[in-house]
């Protein structure tokens, strides 16, 4: 075979998501936001719905978002996406309204504008990128920090007795009926991308049905935060953050599993 | 006295860190110092640099444009300072990853290639000490044996066996920094 | 006995916090202030004093908490940056009003809006005019070294508690992330509760002993007349700050033709150009506010019959120079100078600024 007859269109097996812009990812090599991002993006372009699709995104590593996904974005205040996101679907009923939130973002500052978006069952999708820290700001405890896990501003490790528990927001959401979709997945290896590529599909179709909302949970590595590299961190991730986060979906059409 | 110094490189590279040590040793000799970092996203994999002031008098600004020597470790910070050199002043530059080299000829340039140098030492962490040696040898403006008491105060006791290491990287420094350019002498 | 250290302002504040017998810390990250919060963590202030230190779960939350625990008499202080002090102005105002004593930091960073993290003084309208909602004022310090990021605590704990009004140590990224030599105090033991209730319990929520009348913090008057003499009140505390608590610094000011008027890093940097001036030969002097609530107004003045011209220097678009104008009462000229979003100017460009006034405008 010729190198032309190999690059043919039908012989492509991967291609970059084309709603990803050109712009370089300014996240550090290993995160999993870049992968978090392409699969929405995946999603959009599959569904064929950008031209009614209109994102928010948070304060947090993720603030950038607006510089990779070619779609309408707009960028909230810190933890205030849901809010955001609230009046956007209200006035335009008929689009696809999503934010994508850290941990921080969503279950510290934002967890009023969470919970309150939530409970009123606004017919958008929360995507939660949960990586147990605060990322953009150097690494500090995030609520979804686990019990002992050192960071910036819990240098001896998280203490449950005055820092608290590690917030299961998505529990938590997930028990209010205004939400109809909850699920938790995780993007570091191909086969959990591809299940959690499914989730999100099923969020935003469930807006196309206006079912309300679906909140879909990304558990993902903070390399850079953890201090750890990247095949250490994921691996650190599998042993510590799934077993208090477990995957899977946890309420599908209005039905706790 | 007073000395004015940008130390500029990647995040990583100890830039930070070589500035911290240059500012004890100057407490050490009772002088007034100090440290004004680069800081933000910016640091995360880019660029990291610091100016560094150490004087007998009360400093005024801690963040200059016009500095009495520049230490240079990467290309982007060569394009960004080598013209803030005063003239008269100083650069002392890793050709390390260099492609466009120093031209001035109204200051003097030095050369340390204090990254081959720390492979052959087998040890990468004490690049930033060698070139804080090149640095002491062309402008010895604090003692030796302050800058290893400001060590003592800038690294945690645990690491304080380190210290002799860090004292041969500083002398490998010292023996190994190489005149690149030497300024004109009409500059008066 | 004085102990000496080489660090950031950031650490140096959180160092004097513990050692002036603060009772309690609350904060949220954000740069470029995380280093207070952070440092707290690692010193572990509960083992040393039995101070309280705590990471809030949002900027409104750590304000609040500051209110409560400024009801009840204690010694307790937050800090942010620019974005977090904006939603801590709701809790601000009612600390005005409900005649509290807390101390606030903001480590100012360009704005408007999320902007940059890098240093500004983009705050002072906010910091000096209210910000939040209602008649009141702060009490406004400007550190402009390491050193004054560690004293101004004690200062502004002793302001706090003359007044019992909130006050705001205005510093920014510059003094925030630099290291300097620092001279630290002693430690001073935290009040018992025994003593804080001694001090004053005479309207702090402690618990009502028999033998008083009960104690309510609020800062709410729905009658108007009521409302109006509090207000009132408000206003002869400022009054009293302004006779005896405005704080200023003049350098070379004795011959000076022309003022630079700066704070914070802005005088710092002004102070450099200064030095570059006078080696032209230049006569220009410095003016630095320390306390920008009391504003130096009389010192301004007084300076007017010697002066051709003022430079306001800001890290901002142009914000302190209408408190400048105001003092002089307009028989000076007055310019402004600053680069803003976080790009910070240099020594050369004010004297370049300055110059450039003398030359076509001051003469
Ligand atoms: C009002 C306000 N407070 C604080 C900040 C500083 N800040 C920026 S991002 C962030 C947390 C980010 O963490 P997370 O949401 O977990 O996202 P990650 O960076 O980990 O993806 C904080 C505290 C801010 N920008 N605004
Ligand atoms: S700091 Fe953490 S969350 Fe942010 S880009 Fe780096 S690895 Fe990802």
């Amino acid at each position: 075979m010729e190198l032309i007859d190999i690059i043919r269109p039908e012989n492509q097996v991967f291609c970059k998501t084309k709603l990803m812009t050109d712009i370089p990812l300014s996240y550090c090599p290993g995160c999993g936001h870049g992968t978090a991002h392409n699969i929405v993006m995946e999603v959009i372009d599959e569904m064929g719905i950008v031209e009614d699709t209109i994102g928010v995104a948070p304060v947090g590593c993720s603030v950038l978002a607006y510089d990779f996904m070619n779609i309408d974005i707009t960028q909230a205040a810190h933890g205030r996406a849901p809010a955001v996101a609230t009046a956007i679907s209200r006035i335009w009923p008929e689009k696809y309204v999503f934010t994508y939130q850290g941990d921080g973002d969503l279950a510290a500052i934002g967890t009023g504008e969470t919970i309150h978006a939530c409970n009123r069952g606004e017919n958008i999708v929360i995507v939660f990128v949960n990586n147990g820290i605060y990322g953009m700001t150097g690494g500090q405890m995030a609520p979804t920090t686990l019990p002992n896990m050192p960071s910036s501003t819990s240098p001896y490790g998280r203490d449950t007795t005055t820092m608290g528990f590690p917030l299961k927001m998505t529990e938590l959401v997930a028990n209010l009926p205004g939400v109809y979709f909850v699920s938790r997945q995780s993007v570091h290896t191909h086969k959990h991308a591809r299940k959690a590529k499914k989730a999100i599909e099923k969020a935003f179709e469930n807006t196309r049905l206006k079912k309300g909302l679906s909140f879909v949970e990304i558990v993902s590595n903070c390399n850079s935060g953890w201090k750890m590299t990247p095949i250490e961190s994921n691996i650190w991730m599998e042993e510590n953050m799934f077993p208090y986060f477990p995957l899977g979906d946890i309420k599908v059409d209005g039905i706790l599993k | 006295m007073t000395e004015e110094i940008i130390i500029a490189g990647f995040g990583g590279q100890g830039v930070l860190s070589m500035g911290k040590i240059l500012a004890y040793s100057g407490i050490m000799q009772n002088q007034e110092v100090s440290w004004m970092p680069s800081y933000g996203p910016e640091m995360r994999g880019g660029t990291a640099n610091v100016t560094v002031i150490l004087s007998d008098e009360r400093i005024s600004s801690p963040y200059l444009r016009v500095f009495d020597t520049a230490i240079i470790l990467n290309q982007q910070s060569m394009d960004k300072f080598e013209e803030m050199v005063r003239p008269g002043g100083t650069l002392i530059y890793d050709p390390n990853g260099i492609i466009q080299h120093p031209t001035r000829t109204d200051i003097d340039i030095f050369q340390i290639a204090a990254n081959s140098l720390s492979i052959e030492m087998g040890n990468k962490k004490i690049f930033n000490m060698i070139v804080l040696g090149a640095f002491l040898k062309i402008r010895p403006i604090v003692l030796l044996d302050n800058v290893i008491e400001g060590l003592k105060k800038s690294l945690p006791e645990r690491y304080h066996d380190l210290i002799p290491l860090n004292k041969q990287a500083i002398t490998k420094g010292m023996e190994s920094v190489t005149q690149h350019i030497v300024k004109e002498t009409t500059v008066s | 006995m004085s102990e000496l250290k080489l660090m950031k302002g950031n650490e140096a504040l959180a160092e004097a916090l513990i050692r002036v017998g603060a009772d309690a810390y609350f904060g949220y990250p954000i740069t470029p202030q995380s280093e207070v919060i952070e440092y707290l963590m690692t010193e572990r202030p509960e083992l040393r004093t039995g101070m309280v230190v705590l990471q809030a779960e949002s900027e409104i939350a750590a304000i609040n908490m500051v209110y409560g625990a400024a009801s009840t008499g204690k010694k307790v202080l937050t800090s942010s940056s620019s974005p977090g002090i904006s939603l801590k102005l709701e809790g601000i105002s009612y600390l005005a009003g409900a005649e509290l004593p807390a101390v606030i930091v903001n480590v100012v960073r360009g704005g408007p809006g999320l902007g940059t993290i890098q240093p500004s003084q983009a705050d002072y309208f906010q910091s000096v005019k209210g910000g939040g909602h209602g008649d009141y004022k702060l009490y406004v310090l400007a550190p402009a070294s390491v050193q004054e990021m560690a004293d101004f605590v004690e200062d502004a704990f002793d302001i706090a508690f003359k007044y019992r009004a909130p006050v705001l140590i205005l510093s920014d990224g510059v003094i925030g992330q630099m290291m300097e030599k620092v001279y630290l105090k002693e430690q001073v033991p935290r009040l018992t509760n025994e003593e804080l209730i001694e001090k004053y319990g005479s309207w702090a929520v402690t618990g009502k002993t028999k033998g008083r009348e009960r104690n309510i913090i609020t800062s709410l008057d729905l009658q108007s007349e009521k409302m109006e003499a509090r207000v009132r009140h408000l206003m002869k505390k400022y009054e009293q700050m302004e006779q005896e608590d405005m704080r200023y610094e003049k350098i070379q000011c004795d011959d000076a033709e022309y003022l630079i008027v700066a704070y914070g890093s802005s005088a710092r940097i002004s102070q450099k150009t200064v030095e570059l001036a006078r080696k032209k030969g230049i006569k220009v002097g410095l003016l630095r506010p320390i306390t920008l609530f009391p504003y130096p107004k009389k010192p301004l003045m007084d300076l007017t019959p010697q002066l051709k011209g003022i430079l306001s220097v800001e890290l901002n678009a142009g914000q302190m120079i209408e408190d400048v104008q105001l003092s002089v009462e307009f028989k000076v000229p007055v310019a402004h100078f600053g680069r803003t979003g976080g790009v910070i100017h240099t020594p050369e460009e004010i004297l370049e600024a300055l110059q450039q006034k003398i030359n076509n405008t001051w003469n």
